[in-house]
Order: structure tokens, then C-alpha cells, then sequence
């Protein structure tokens, strides 16, 4: 059985001047240990749908549909009491931005200590040694001393570094990660990912992986979603993916990332149009305005996710990208933004 | 933390320092000067220059500035005139009872204000919300003197559930070794005593401090509201700590940040927001003290009260930038 199991979770805003459809249905396994990406550029409804699993989606936002199975509860259907308690225990989160994300005026160690207090029990000073051992183990140096330093004596990378420290203080079985190197430096990046990748090995945590980077699923995760306008429209293995991607807007995707070693003629292709307006929702693939392969049934049918080179590759597109076309330009784009 | 309490201390120096040289110059550029202003306007210029002389009007600027420094810090800031008091000593009498009064008023404001403010930004845009918004701006607007005749009349006069006029009822005898009636009630155990001199601050304290009560509200709203859309908020949210835990040690301790400043603006004005309150209720603090002051002319009075004052509201300051240093860790160490 699957750790997470999330089933067609569809979540909306509610705001006085409209009703935002930010999450359309969309449904995934989680196991033990392994690693998700989720990919997407920004709106698509890719962070919203973390904060929907760990219910604290803002005031105006709610889970209008589906069930989010963790163990044998639906987490969607607990009340706030009960889910505070999965909530940085069994699920630890982090977040994109560490410069805003710890509070300015609280000791770096009393934010790792209060949700070790919370959660498992401690006392002052076992959680005060517990919280210097985690510190310790994401890479803060001197983590004994640092605990008394608040957050504007941290750089941005060791700011990350409390955050994650705080997410898997209590041993979380499921990570989540929302852009956890968007906010950092390459060289930063790198280190943090390394960070990642090691924790979730020797823990056996389940990793998922959000971002709008396509060179960090490819380094860290095994199978990729990829999202548009709060669909998952293309999931596979992350090496396959890259290969052979199926869908328009994930050849899109990879057609624009920037290159090292393209020659200087060689122009990024940019995806045309932009993404829809989440207020309005309507009948037909939301991605085919700005598709060059859309038919007239993309625009009046929604596609479904099916399976497509085998059950673990699944594209929801009436007219996938032929095999042909697609080989030679993708495979040289994972060299150039993976690993 | 040390560090930075000497150095502000050690810049309140000059401050006080240039303040000195305003009071002095300040009574100095009164047409007539203090000569006239003892002697009144028909003096002769015989004893005009005979007053000079012994008060030493009559040497330069900078050896009077001098000799008035050097009796300000021995203590001396001279006598009022229409009492023949040293100023110093009515100064001991009367400031505590504005002390008293300026700590009720804010006492009233934050313990009423912060809540409010809370709890309108919790309720953002209810019905509560507009409500607050509402009374607080009320509050603002109303005229401080204004408020403190009305409830005068509605609980005093027509009421009579509070007294009109004083600090504690004149028929009372009651020793006051500090001059903080509270206090004093206290020291002397009479229960009775602290009830009536708490009735008499009660209205004095809610006239001069509803103004302060609005603003502290609608910087606290402001401030929750800010903080609420904090990411750290959210980062708190997702640990799974209690609501009440996010709300105190996340949440409040942030929104505290602003409102500390403004309570400290806020005592600073009360002293003379006193001005007005201390007349209506006839409180014999240093608000009504200075009313008299220039009523008769009396100078010197009117010279150590402005330097009081201002003495004053140098060290309300600096007790909020220090309490400040104490809740926002990232200036302790600039």
C-alpha cells in the first residue's frame, strides 16, 4: 500500500470577485522512500495542492473535492485537531523562501525545539539536545553554539538548512519540498539538494519534490508530474520524461530551458501564450490555446491521464507529440539542466 | 545589550545638553525678560537693573548659561514666583500624580487596545472588524476635554457614581511618604483609601487615554494583519502547533514590533494630552500646574516644567528603544 495516497483532490478560492479553479483533480501514489517531482510554472496550482495535503491553505482556499489517504485516514476529512498532529510529525514541509520563512524573532533553536516539544514530548533540555543533533546532521557547524543565533545571522543556504532541519526533526515519514532552491545560489542550490537526496535515503522518507526547475527533478527524483493549470497532464519516470515526453507542453517545457552548449545561433523556443485563467473553467484540454498540436476534440473534451509507452508513462493529450519529433531535441536538454 | 543601553544613555547627553540652551534661551527672547515679568510692565528701570544684577541678568549670555547648568545638575531649577516654592519641590509633589494618571490612562489604553486590534484583524473585515474600525476612529476624533466634561456629567453629576474633582476626597487623611497615592494606600494597608483614590483617577484615566486606546487598536490590527501573510506564519502552521501557540509566539510577538513604538510616541503625548484632563478633573498633577503657570506668568515655573517635560519624554524614548532592542533581536547588535 501506498504511504500517500491522494485521490482526484480538487481545490478552489473562493474571493468575492471570482471563484479561482487552483486545483482540478489530480491523483498520485506516494511510496516509502521514493522520490516525486512536481513541475510546473507558476499558478499551476503546484503549491496550493501541498498546503490542501497538510490543510492550511489560506483563509479563502478549500478542498471542494477527493480524498488524501495517509494511512488509513483521509486527512481531507479530519478535523484541525488531528491533522496539527500529522503536521510536522508525520509530514514535515519546507518551504521556498528561508530569508522569510523562520520567524525574525525567535532563536534559531527555539524553532526547532518548539515542534520537537510538540510532537514527541520533550522536555527543555532533551529538546534542546535533540535540536543541536538535527542542526548538526542538515550541516550547520558549530550547531551547538548557533542554536542561541536568530535567523538574520544565518546566510540564505544555512537558512534552508533550519528549515529542512525543522521539517525532519520529529522523522517525518513524507517531506514535502515547495521550491526549496528557488530562493538560493546555484552553488547553494547544489549543496541543498545533495542535502535532500542524502536524508531521504538513509531515512527512508518519502520525498516530494515541487519546483519549476526541470534540472533539479532530474537530478533528485525518480518519477515527475508535471502540472498545468491544476492538472497533472504528463507523468513518468524522470529519465523517460526527459526522453520521450508526450505532451506538448512538456516538450515545451524542455525546449526552453537554457543551454551551455548550444551553439550561439541556436534560440530558446519559447511556449506561446500564456497560462489560462484559473476563474473560468472550461470544457477541453486547458492547454491547447497554446498548443500547435490541438484538434477540435482538444478543445471541446478534457483529456484524461492514460497510459502511453507502457502503465507508468501517462499523458492526458487526444494527439501526443509523435515519437519522431520528439527524440532529438529532448534528450539533449536533460544532459544540459540534469544531474 | 549592555553596549547599546550605554550608548543610548550616552546620547541622551547632548540631547539634553541642546535642550538646556532652548529652555534657557527660550525665557531669555520674552520681550521685556524675567526682570519685567517679576517687576510687571511698570517697573523702573532702576529696579529693573537692580533685579538684573542680582539675578546676574546682567553679565554675557554664555557665563548665565553656565551658572544655570551648574544649578540644574546640583538639583536647583528655582523658585516659582507666585508661590515662593522651590520648583524642585512642587516637581516632587506633582509629578506623581500626573505619573499616576499617565499610567492608568495607558494602562487602559493597551490592556483595552491590543485585544481589540486582535481581535478585529482575527475577524478581518467582519462585522466586529468595521465596528472597531469605526469606534476607534471616534475615539481619535473626539476632543479629549470634550469626552472628560461629558462623562463628568453623565457619572458624576447626574449619576454620581465617581467623584468630580481631586485625587482622593479631601475629608480623607492619609500620610503619603512617596506621593503615589496608590502607593501610599498600600503602604499605610488602608483598603478604602485605594478604592477612593482609584475612583478618582477612573474618568481622568479613560479621558486621557481613549485616544491612545484607538491608535494602539488600529496599530495592532494593522500589524496582526501584516504578520497573518507572514510566511513564517504558514511555516509555524505547517509544524503543527497549536493555534494559540502560533497566535502567541509567532504571530503577537511579531505585531508587537510597531505597536511598542506607538504606545511610547503615545506616553510621551499623554503628558500633554495631561494639560486638558487634569483642568476638567481639577487633578493637581503637573498638566495643570503649567496651565497656572502661564495663567500668572510665572516663569521659572514655566522654564522647569518644559525642561521636565522634555526630560521626560527623553527617557520614555529611551525605554522604548530599549524595550524595543529587547523584542527585535536584529537591531540588539547594530
Amino acid at each position: 500500500m501506498a504511504l500517500l495516497s491522494v485521490e482526484d483532490l480538487e481545490v478552489r478560492f473562493f474571493t468575492r470577485r471570482a471563484t479561482i479553479h487552483a486545483v482540478n483533480g489530480i491523483s498520485f501514489d506516494l511510496d516509502a522512500g521514493e522520490t516525486l517531482g512536481v513541475v510546473g510554472e507558476s499558478g499551476c496550482g503546484k503549491s496550493v495542492s501541498s498546503l490542501a495535503m497538510l490543510g492550511i491553505l489560506p483563509k479563502t482556499g478549500r478542498i471542494t473535492r477527493g480524498e488524501v489517504r495517509f494511512g488509513d485516514r483521509d486527512l481531507v476529512k479530519l478535523k484541525d485537531a488531528d491533522l496539527r498532529e500529522i503536521r510536522g510529525r508525520d509530514i514535515g514541509m519546507v518551504f521556498q523562501d528561508p530569508m522569510t520563512s523562520l520567524n525574525p524573532v525567535l532563536k534559531v533553536g527555539d524553532q526547532v525545539t518548539e515542534v520537537l516539544r510538540k510532537h514527541l514530548d520533550m522536555d527543555k533540555d532533551g529538546a534542546r539536545r535533540e535540536a543541536v543533533a538535527v542542526l548538526d546532521r542538515v550541516g550547520i557547524p558549530h550547531a551547538s553554539e548557533r542554536v542561541y543565533d536568530y535567523p538574520h545571522q544565518f546566510s540564505g543556504g544555512m537558512r534552508q538548512r533550519v528549515m529542512i532541519a525543522m521539517a525532519i526533526a520529529c522523522r517525518p515519514k513524507i517531506l514535502i519540498a515547495d521550491e526549496p532552491t528557488t530562493a538560493l545560489d546555484v552553488t547553494i542550490q547544489a549543496q541543498i539538494l545533495d542535502l535532500l537526496k542524502g536524508l531521504v535515503k538513509e531515512e527512508g522518507m518519502g520525498l516530494i519534490l515541487i519546483t519549476h526547475d526541470l534540472g533539479v527533478v532530474a537530478g533528485i527524483c525518480e518519477r515527475t508530474h508535471v502540472m498545468y493549470a491544476g492538472r497533472f497532464v504528463e507523468t513518468a519516470p524522470t529519465n523517460e520524461l526527459f526522453d520521450r515526453p508526450r505532451h506538448p507542453y512538456t516538450l515545451g517545457l524542455l525546449r526552453s530551458v537554457p543551454r551551455l552548449d548550444a551553439s550561439q545561433k541556436e534560440k530558446l523556443i519559447p511556449i506561446p501564450g500564456a497560462p489560462p485563467d484559473l476563474s473560468i473553467l472550461r470544457e477541453g484540454c486547458s492547454f491547447a490555446p497554446r498548443c500547435p498540436y490541438a484538434t477540435d476534440e482538444s478543445r471541446e473534451r478534457t483529456p484524461m491521464l492514460e497510459g502511453i509507452d507502457g502503465p507508468m508513462h501517462r499523458v492526458a493529450c487526444w494527439n501526443p507529440v509523435p515519437d519522431a519529433e520528439v527524440a532529438t531535441v529532448a534528450s539533449s536538454s536533460l544532459e544540459a539542466s540534469g544531474s | 545589550m549592555l553596549k547599546y543601553i550605554v550608548r543610548r544613555l550616552i546620547l541622551t547627553v547632548p540631547i539634553l545638553l541642546g535642550l538646556s540652551i532652548l529652555v534657557f534661551l527660550f525665557v531669555r527672547a520674552l520681550p521685556g525678560g524675567p526682570a519685567i515679568a517679576l517687576l510687571g510692565e511698570r517697573a523702573t528701570q532702576e529696579s529693573v537693573e537692580q533685579i538684573e544684577e542680582e539675578l546676574g541678568l546682567d553679565r554675557p549670555l554664555p557665563v548665565q548659561y553656565l551658572s544655570y547648568l551648574r544649578n540644574i545638575l546640583s538639583g536647583d531649577l528655582g523658585s516659582s514666583v507666585s508661590t515662593r516654592r522651590p520648583i524642585v519641590d512642587e516637581l516632587k509633589q506633582r509629578f506623581p500624580a500626573t505619573f499616576e494618571l499617565a499610567a492608568m490612562a495607558m494602562l487602559f489604553a493597551v490592556a483595552a487596545g491590543i485585544p481589540l486590534g486582535y481581535v478585529a484583524a482575527k475577524r478581518y473585515q467582519g462585522v466586529l472588524d468595521n465596528v472597531s474600525l469605526v469606534a476607534s476612529l471616534i475615539g481619535i476624533s473626539f476632543p479629549v476635554f470634550f469626552l472628560a466634561l461629558l462623562m463628568k456629567y453623565v457619572f458624576a453629576v447626574k449619576l454620581g457614581w465617581l467623584p468630580t474633582v481631586g485625587r482622593i476626597d479631601v475629608t480623607r487623611s492619609l500620610e503619603h511618604p512617596t506621593g503615589f497615592y496608590l502607593l501610599d494606600a498600600i503602604i499605610a494597608g488602608d483598603g478604602e483609601a485605594f478604592v477612593d483614590v482609584l475612583e478618582h483617577l477612573i474618568m481622568p484615566a479613560i479621558a486621557l487615554g481613549t485616544i491612545p486606546l484607538a491608535i494602539v487598536a488600529r496599530i495592532t490590527r494593522a500589524a496582526v494583519l501584516d504578520v497573518l501573510g507572514e510566511d513564517y506564519v504558514r511555516t509555524a502552521k505547517a509544524k503543527g502547533l497549536d493555534p494559540s501557540v502560533v497566535d502567541r509566539r509567532h504571530v503577537l510577538r511579531n505585531a508587537m514590533l510597531p505597536v511598542v513604538t506607538v504606545i511610547g510616541l503615545q506616553t510621551g503625548l499623554l503628558l500633554t494630552g495631561a494639560v486638558l484632563t487634569e483642568t476638567v478633573f481639577s487633578f493637581p498633577g503637573l498638566g495643570s500646574w503649567i496651565l497656572n503657570a502661564i495663567r500668572f506668568r510665572d516663569y521659572a515655573v514655566i522654564q522647569g516644567g518644559i525642561l521636565f517635560f522634555a526630560g521626560m519624554f527623553i527617557v520614555v524614548n529611551l525605554l522604548v528603544d530599549i524595550s524595543y532592542a529587547f523584542l527585535n533581536p536584529r537591531i540588539r547588535y547594530r
